[in-house]
This record gives structure tokens, C-alpha cells and sequence, in this order.
């Protein structure tokens, strides 16, 4: 009898493990295929990246292997008339667009950092409960207003406005384009100007009222410096999203494909040139190859401005 | 004496100059938005709300949370696992490293870019047509990034107890994820839904070449596999709000009360989601 019982329960034991590994089996084979599947997931995220680099490198490379233009060329020179057939022979010089960015992007910079940092300074150091309840929601949610309503806005009431006070034929211009892009990049560079100043230790100001300075002189020789690195990153955030907008500044910079001679001059950027052009441009021509070809520079200088990013923000080392 | 009082007057000064900065920005950005929605509601008429071929907004307003919910299908169940990839499996090296650097690259590539690349691909390659599909196609690998970061931030936030405790309780890896981790994290992973989506709306520069303009709509037409004309076909070409602003000043004629009407209701939009991703 008792045998018999003790049999049993040692089958059933044995069955019990027997089930248990099964089990435990199937559990590390779904761990495994879930660890597998967000890999893979991971894996797609560069192979997208890779392959956005790997197509405008295929096609903007065209100019320079198929036209046969030089890149000094592309780089340096004003004079932009492709043609718009296979055959090619017209002229890739891009400079005119290169120019109007930097000059847009510049200005955009120009006016919206001193008003950006001094608003992350308000909402952190100055006003700090009205800033973290109002303000910076406020803010923040002017990032996500989308560029064409910043740049209809920009045509319906800033450039008849510009046109009035400074008696100009048209209000298109360089300046319009400036100040619709400096509204744009203002909650970027601010939000996280205001991160970087938040960041920096209490213990800091602290110090600095030991010592007996007002809180102008705090902020100014202590926590700006302190929070440079971040104020700086906010920077270069806001130059890319400026430099890679294309509507808002097409609506605003007057499309006309020469030099900017002035604040009140017209001139094209790269962007709108792309926008413009790419949907007239026959597939294969110069015309298109040499619109890729300023994609192309376009994803390289945002890859360049992350790698300033990364430099800025990089852990520092103890200076003692 | 003179020292101190010279560093309090300017303190007071420099306090002043904030403010002022403060309150200018303050009055500005309400300004523009009331601006935005008064103007676009005092000129629109009835007519403009309907949903007919052309001047109303109605279908445009319907492709574009159409879209954007389509992106949402691709860009969600990417970025979330690309997301737990970084903040559960990924090990320091080289790999990681690129695949952040690539996250990063997408968050600043220039919308147009990516329009290009939309254009090439799916049009150009796969022959789809300007579409919906290519559109949303394009929409979402300007959210990837941003549901990716968010949902890695979300889990790398939550306190250590929580995997500590539901390792120790004998589950693997993949099951403290599934029922520990991931559940506490939805809200957060909620906003950056919600920051993406909010973009999507808004996105013009990537759809000018991916989903073409001039939208066909009609509404008893219900059949998926008929020409282009159904609602809820996604090879359609399909016009959204901000498109249709842009598209406002190519065609000479369109009356510019249409657009100030999308105008604002992209800020409306706009809004709404941004109330919603703080709550």
C-alpha cells in the first residue's frame, strides 16, 4: 500500500517537472523571440537611417559622377541654370541657396537667442512659479505649431507689414524670412536653454548670495556659465530645425534665384529651391540630380550639427 | 557703498529687462494663436465646413487624422520596440551607440528630406502612386524618433525596485517587461504618442511630394477596392490641412479665407493635442 502510494507520488512528481521544464522551456523560448523582436526593431531604426544616407548619397552623388561637375563648383559657384534633360551640360552652382540659408538661419539666430535665453531665465530664476505653471507650458507648445501656419501667418501679416513701414515694393524678403524663422526656433532654443539653467545645482546660487552678489550678478557670472553647454546645444537645435525648414521660408523669401544683396533683398534657400523645383524636374535630368545633390548637403549638415551637439555636450572634464 | 548700489541698481534693471522680455513673448505667442483662430473663423463661411470637392475643408480635415493615424500604425509598434530595445537589451558598444546617433539623425532630419526620400521610395521604387500610404509612410519616420526617445526615457525614469522586484519574483526578463514595466510606463509613452501625432498634423513639407494635392472624396462610396474615391482607401491621393494652406498660393483664385480657416483649425488641433499631452 504504501508502496504503491509512494510510486505514485513519484510519478506524478516526475511528470511535475517534467511539465515544469516544458514550461520553463517555452518561457525562455518567448523570452528569447521577444528579445529577438526588439532587436529587430532596433536594427530597422538604423537600417531606415542608413538607407535615407545611402539613397541621397546614391542620387545626389549624380552631379558630380554623371554631369561631371566639381563639388567646387557645386560649393562656390552663383551660376544655377541645370538643365532639365538627361544630357546635362548646364551649369550646378549652388552657392546663391547656400547663402540664402545661412543668411535666414543666421538672422533667425540673431533675433530669437538674446529673447530666448532671457525668457528660460525668467521662467527658471526670476518668476519660477509662474514660469513652471504658465509659461513654459505656453511656450512649449508653441514647438508644435505647424511651420505653415508660422509661415502664413508671416505672409499675411508680417510682410504687407514690412512693406508699409519701410516703403518697400514688396515685402518678401531676407528679414521676413529672419523673423518668421526666429518665432520658430524661439520655444526650441528656450525649452531647452530652460532645461540646461534648471540643471544647474542650487548649491551654486547659494554660493553665490554667500558671497553677496545680487541675482543679476548670479545669473550672469555663475549660471549662465554653468548651463553654457546646454544653452549652446539649445543653439544648434534651433539652427537645424531653421535650416531645414523649407514652406514657412518658400512662403516669406520671394524666390528669386539671385544673391541676397541686403535685409530687404529676395534670394532662395536651399530648402525652397527643393520644394519648388523637385515636382517640375524630369526624373534623371540634370535639373533633378542637382536638387538631390542639395538634399544631400542638407542631411550633412544636420548630421553635422549633431556631432557639434556631442561635442558641446560631452561630460567635461573636472577643471580643479 | 556706490559698488553695491550700482550691482542693485542694474540687478533691478536686469530684472526689469527680463520681464519684459517675459510679458512681450507672453502677449506675442497668445496674440498669434487668437489671431489665428479668430481670423480663420470671422471670414469662413458654412459652406467652407463641408466636405465637398473643393473650397470646404472637410475632407482635407478628414485626411489629415486620417494620416495621421496611419502613420501612428507604422511609428507606434517601431519606436516602442526600438525604444525597449535601448532602455532593456541594448549593451554598451558600438552598435548601441550608432543606433542612438541614427535616432538622432532622424530628429533633425529637415522634414523635406524625408519627403524626398518618401517620394523616392515609394513612389519612385515601389510605384505606389502619390498616396496617403506614401504620405503616412514618410509622417512616420519623422515620429519614430520622438515615440523611440520617449518610451526609452519612460522606462529608464521608472524606479529600479520595479524590475528588481519582478525579477525576484522569478520572471524572466521579457515578462517584467510585458507586465511590469511596460504598464507603468504607457502614460509617458502616451505623451510622445500624442508630441508625434501633434507633429503629423502639422507636417506639410514631407507630404508635398509623397501625398500629392487635390483630394476626390465620396462619402457614400464605401468600397475599399474601388477607384480612388473611397474615404478609407489608402492609395488615394489625399490633400491635408496644411497642404492645403500651401497650396493656397500656388493656385491663383483660392479665396484666402479657406486657408485662414485651416490655419486655424490646425491650431485648434494643435492645441488640443498639446492640452491632452500634459494631462
Amino acid at each position: 500500500m504504501y508502496c504503491v502510494f509512494r510510486e505514485n507520488s513519484e510519478q506524478q512528481y516526475i511528470s511535475l517537472i517534467k511539465g515544469e521544464n516544458m514550461k520553463k522551456q517555452n518561457m525562455f523560448t518567448k523570452e528569447y523571440a521577444w528579445r529577438g523582436l526588439m532587436t529587430a526593431g532596433g536594427l530597422l531604426v538604423i537600417a531606415i537611417t542608413i538607407c535615407i544616407g545611402a539613397f541621397l548619397i546614391y542620387k545626389g552623388s549624380g552631379t558630380f559622377t554623371i554631369f561631371g561637375h566639381s563639388i567646387f563648383e557645386f560649393l562656390g559657384s552663383t551660376d544655377w541654370n541645370p538643365e532639365d534633360n538627361a544630357q546635362g551640360g548646364g551649369t550646378v552652382g549652388a552657392l546663391i541657396f547656400i547663402v540664402g540659408s545661412l543668411c535666414t538661419c543666421g538672422l533667425a539666430l540673431l533675433i530669437a537667442t538674446p529673447f530666448a535665453v532671457g525668457s528660460a531665465i525668467f521662467m527658471i530664476e526670476i518668476a519660477p512659479k509662474f514660469g513652471e505653471k504658465f509659461y513654459r507650458p505656453i511656450v512649449e507648445i508653441f514647438a508644435g505649431i505647424p511651420s505653415v501656419v508660422y509661415g502664413w501667418v508671416g505672409l499675411t501679416v508680417l510682410i504687407p507689414a514690412i512693406k508699409k513701414v519701410f516703403h518697400l515694393q514688396v515685402g518678401h524678403s531676407v528679414l521676413a524670412a529672419g523673423i518668421v524663422l526666429a518665432l520658430m526656433i524661439f520655444p526650441t532654443i528656450s525649452n531647452v536653454a530652460a532645461d540646461s539653467i534648471h540643471s544647474v545645482p542650487k548649491d551654486y546660487r547659494m554660493a553665490a548670495y554667500g558671497l553677496g552678489s545680487t541675482r543679476w550678478q548670479s545669473i550672469y557670472k555663475v549660471v549662465i556659465p554653468a548651463a553654457g553647454s546646454g544653452i549652446l546645444s539649445g543653439i544648434i537645435l534651433g539652427l537645424a530645425r531653421a535650416f531645414g525648414e523649407a514652406l514657412a521660408v518658400a512662403m516669406v523669401i520671394g524666390q528669386t534665384t539671385a544673391l541676397p544683396k541686403g535685409l530687404f533683398s529676395t534670394t532662395k534657400s536651399l530648402t525652397t529651391e527643393i520644394a519648388a523645383q523637385m515636382g517640375n524636374a524630369t526624373e534623371g535630368g540634370e535639373m533633378k540630380t542637382a536638387l538631390w545633390t542639395m538634399a544631400l548637403l542638407l542631411f550633412l549638415l544636420s548630421l553635422l550639427f549633431i556631432l557639434l551637439i556631442h561635442y558641446f555636450s560631452r561630460p567635461k572634464k573636472d577643471k580643479e | 557703498m556706490n559698488r553695491v548700489q550700482r550691482a542693485r541698481g542694474i540687478n533691478q534693471i536686469m530684472t526689469g529687462v527680463f520681464y519684459l522680455i517675459a510679458v512681450f513673448f507672453f502677449t506675442l505667442l497668445i496674440g498669434f494663436a487668437s489671431y489665428v483662430i479668430i481670423k480663420g473663423f470671422t471670414g469662413a463661411t458654412p459652406e467652407m465646413f463641408a466636405f465637398a470637392r473643393k473650397g470646404s475643408i472637410g475632407n482635407q480635415l478628414f485626411n489629415t487624422i486620417y494620416l495621421v493615424f496611419i502613420s501612428l500604425l507604422f511609428s507606434i509598434p517601431l519606436g516602442v520596440t526600438a525604444g525597449i530595445y535601448l532602455a532593456m537589451y541594448a549593451k554598451k558598444g558600438f552598435l548601441t551607440k550608432f543606433l542612438r546617433i541614427c535616432i538622432e539623425t532622424l530628429s533633425s532630419l529637415p522634414s523635406i528630406v524625408v519627403g524626398l526620400f518618401g517620394y523616392l521610395v515609394f513612389l519612385v521604387f515601389f510605384g505606389l502612386g502619390k498616396s496617403l500610404l506614401a504620405g503616412a509612410l514618410s509622417v512616420s519616420i519623422l515620429a519614430i524618433p520622438v515615440i523611440t526617445t520617449t518610451t526609452e526615457d519612460a522606462i529608464n525614469g521608472l524606479p529600479g525596485h520595479y524590475l528588481q522586484a519582478s525579477l525576484g519574483l522569478g520572471a524572466t526578463r521579457w515578462q517584467s517587461i510585458y507586465h511590469v514595466l511596460i504598464p507603468a510606463c504607457i502614460p509617458r509613452i502616451m505623451t510622445g504618442v500624442i508630441l508625434a501625432a501633434g507633429r503629423g498634423f502639422g507636417e506639410a513639407a514631407a507630404l508635398l511630394y509623397t501625398t500629392g494635392s487635390g483630394t476626390d472624396l465620396r462619402w457614400n462610396n464605401w468600397n475599399l477596392t474601388s477607384p480612388p474615391t473611397c474615404p478609407l482607401n489608402i492609395f488615394r491621393p489625399a490633400e491635408t490641412l496644411s497642404l492645403q494652406i500651401w497650396g493656397g498660393l500656388q493656385i491663383n483664385g483660392q479665396d484666402p479665407n479657406l486657408a485662414n480657416l485651416s490655419a486655424a483649425i490646425l491650431m485648434i488641433l494643435v492645441l488640443l493635442f498639446s492640452i491632452g499631452e500634459m494631462h
